[in-house]
């Protein structure tokens, strides 16, 4: 099992950069008019991975804790930006519910990964903490936003029913229990289903990767397993972490149901 | 029973003036009127009274007591809301009446078919309602299950929101043959607020009259 790795030249590269020329053709023969957008798609593509793939090399290059825990943060901070960035209604304070719930849950199960499951050493390297943290943080920003997006439509639309019960004594938790009862549900389908199906419908990139440079796949699977768990440890924790702030904002300590702090978004008020 | 003293409420964001500084006494066995042109606060003052929108001013006292913060679910239990549009839940008729007592605040009672049935009996209507679905529901059937759920927890005072401003006559009279038997019910122990825009309602079923405009409550001498 010891097959030299196979280094990617760069004619080879530029050989699998012509593939897009078939989209390409594709478009043009069907009249799609999307050549520019596939044109830019693909510098993109190639412009930030040679960017990232540069930015990792000099992070594992300089190998300081500082240098990592600054790119971290600043992963941190772009997935929670992007996770309140769904949905139509929105509230004061929103992204910041997004960027807390995000990181709070993401860099809690990562330092419990890192630390507890896989033993990093030194505690920053920085070739584990980032791709993983990185993992982490994609599905995470999934269900906290899917979760933020299903609290603050249910709570819309569901004003009249929040209030009835208000009206029969419910607390202002008994009134919120059934919107966030779907808002989780919503945020954590996507990981059930990846777990539902992983290894049967998708291959997952990390365990691909891993078999690709020469790893064993009993190995490259446990990594994946633990891989899974994290995520879904932190994707369901992010969600309830974003409807729990939910709840803090729309629901006064004299249990009023503030409703009129949910807004369209687009909408100034 | 219920006592107000310069009840306000503004705007949260803008800041206008919702409800102008309201004070209203009601007592066991009154039965208050409020009317008024659409946009002049009769919701709000509602509201108000239910601790649904937090008053920005003045105070609110039930059975001499004042209320706010941990007390307000069981205020509100005692004090009921009931909103001009029903809002039912998923399942049947008897789904959304059992609905109540799964909340902390009703934990110690249980649901009283019984009662049900001698309230639907005041209201013309058989038994097997109890096991039709609520969204086939009629809006008049929607209603009546909305202060069926209500009543059954035998609330001190009935604030009621237009109960029937969307109501054909029949249905109407369906309503205030059911709130009849409630206060019947509680010896003279109740009291309701009511908002209408119709004064031969008015007539019917109050014993004071208000007035509702600009934010301001007036009450008036007599009859309208």
């Amino acid at each position: 099992m010891n097959a030299p790795y196979l280094a990617i030249s760069w004619p080879s590269l530029l050989l699998a950069a012509s593939l897009v020329l078939i989209n390409g053709a594709v478009s043009l023969a069907l009249r799609l008019g999307l050549e520019k957008k596939l044109a830019i798609a693909a510098l993109r593509t190639v412009v930030q991975l040679l960017l990232i793939g540069m930015i990792l090399e000099w992070v594992f290059a300089i190998d300081r804790w500082y240098v990592v825990l600054a790119i971290l943060a600043l992963m941190t901070l772009i997935a929670g930006r992007a996770a309140a960035g769904r949905g139509s209604i929105r509230y004061r304070g929103m992204g910041l519910d997004a960027i807390v719930s995000v990181s709070a849950s993401s860099w809690l199960v990562t330092a419990l990964g890192l630390f507890a499951v896989i033993r990093i050493d030194p505690w920053y390297r920085p070739q584990y903490a980032i791709p993983i943290l990185g993992m982490i943080l994609g599905n995470t920003l999934t269900g906290v936003s899917l979760g933020l997006e299903r609290i603050t439509e249910e709570l819309s639309a569901r004003r009249a029913q929040v209030e009835t019960l208000l009206s029969l004594g419910a607390t202002r938790w008994e009134a919120f229990r059934l919107p966030a009862q779907q808002a989780v549900r919503a945020g954590m389908m996507p990981v059930i289903n990846a777990m539902t199906v992983v290894g049967l419908v998708s291959l997952p990139g990390m365990m691909t990767g891993q078999v690709l440079a020469g790893q064993a796949p009993g190995q490259a699977i446990r990594y994946q397993i633990v891989i899974m768990f994290l995520i879904a440890a932190a994707s369901g924790l992010g969600t309830v972490a974003a409807v729990l702030l939910v709840y803090r904002r729309v629901f006064s300590r004299a249990h009023c149901f503030l409703f009129w702090r949910l807004e369209e978004r687009g909408k100034t008020g | 029973m219920l006592s107000a003293t310069n009840l306000e409420r503004r705007d949260a964001q803008s800041g206008t003036v919702l409800l102008h500084p309201t004070s209203l006494h009601l007592r066991a066995g009154e039965h208050g009127v409020v009317m008024g042109p659409s946009g002049a606060g009769k919701s709000v003052l509602m509201r108000s009274l239910a601790l649904l929108d937090a008053p920005d001013g003045g105070e609110l006292r039930f059975l001499g007591e004042p209320v706010g913060g941990h007390e307000v679910p069981a205020y509100r239990a005692r004090v009921a809301y009931v909103a001009q549009r029903p809002a039912l839940f998923a399942g049947t008729v008897e789904d959304n009446l059992r609905l109540p007592y799964t909340l902390l605040q009703h934990r110690r009672r249980r649901f009283a078919p019984d009662v049900i049935v001698a309230l639907l009996e005041a209201a013309d209507r058989p038994a097997s309602f109890l096991g039709k679905a609520a969204r086939d529901l009629s809006g008049g059937e929607a209603q009546l299950l909305n202060l069926l759920r209500v009543v059954q927890l035998a609330p001190a005072i009935l604030l009621l929101d237009e109960p029937t401003s969307a109501l054909d006559a029949l249905a109407t009279a369906m309503v205030e043959a059911l709130l009849r038997r409630w206060a019947d019910g509680n010896a003279g122990e109740t009291a309701t607020l009511w908002v209408t825009h119709d004064p031969s309602q008015a007539r019917r079923v109050g014993n004071r009259f208000f007035r509702m405009q600009g934010a301001r409550l007036e009450e008036l001498g007599g009859v309208p």
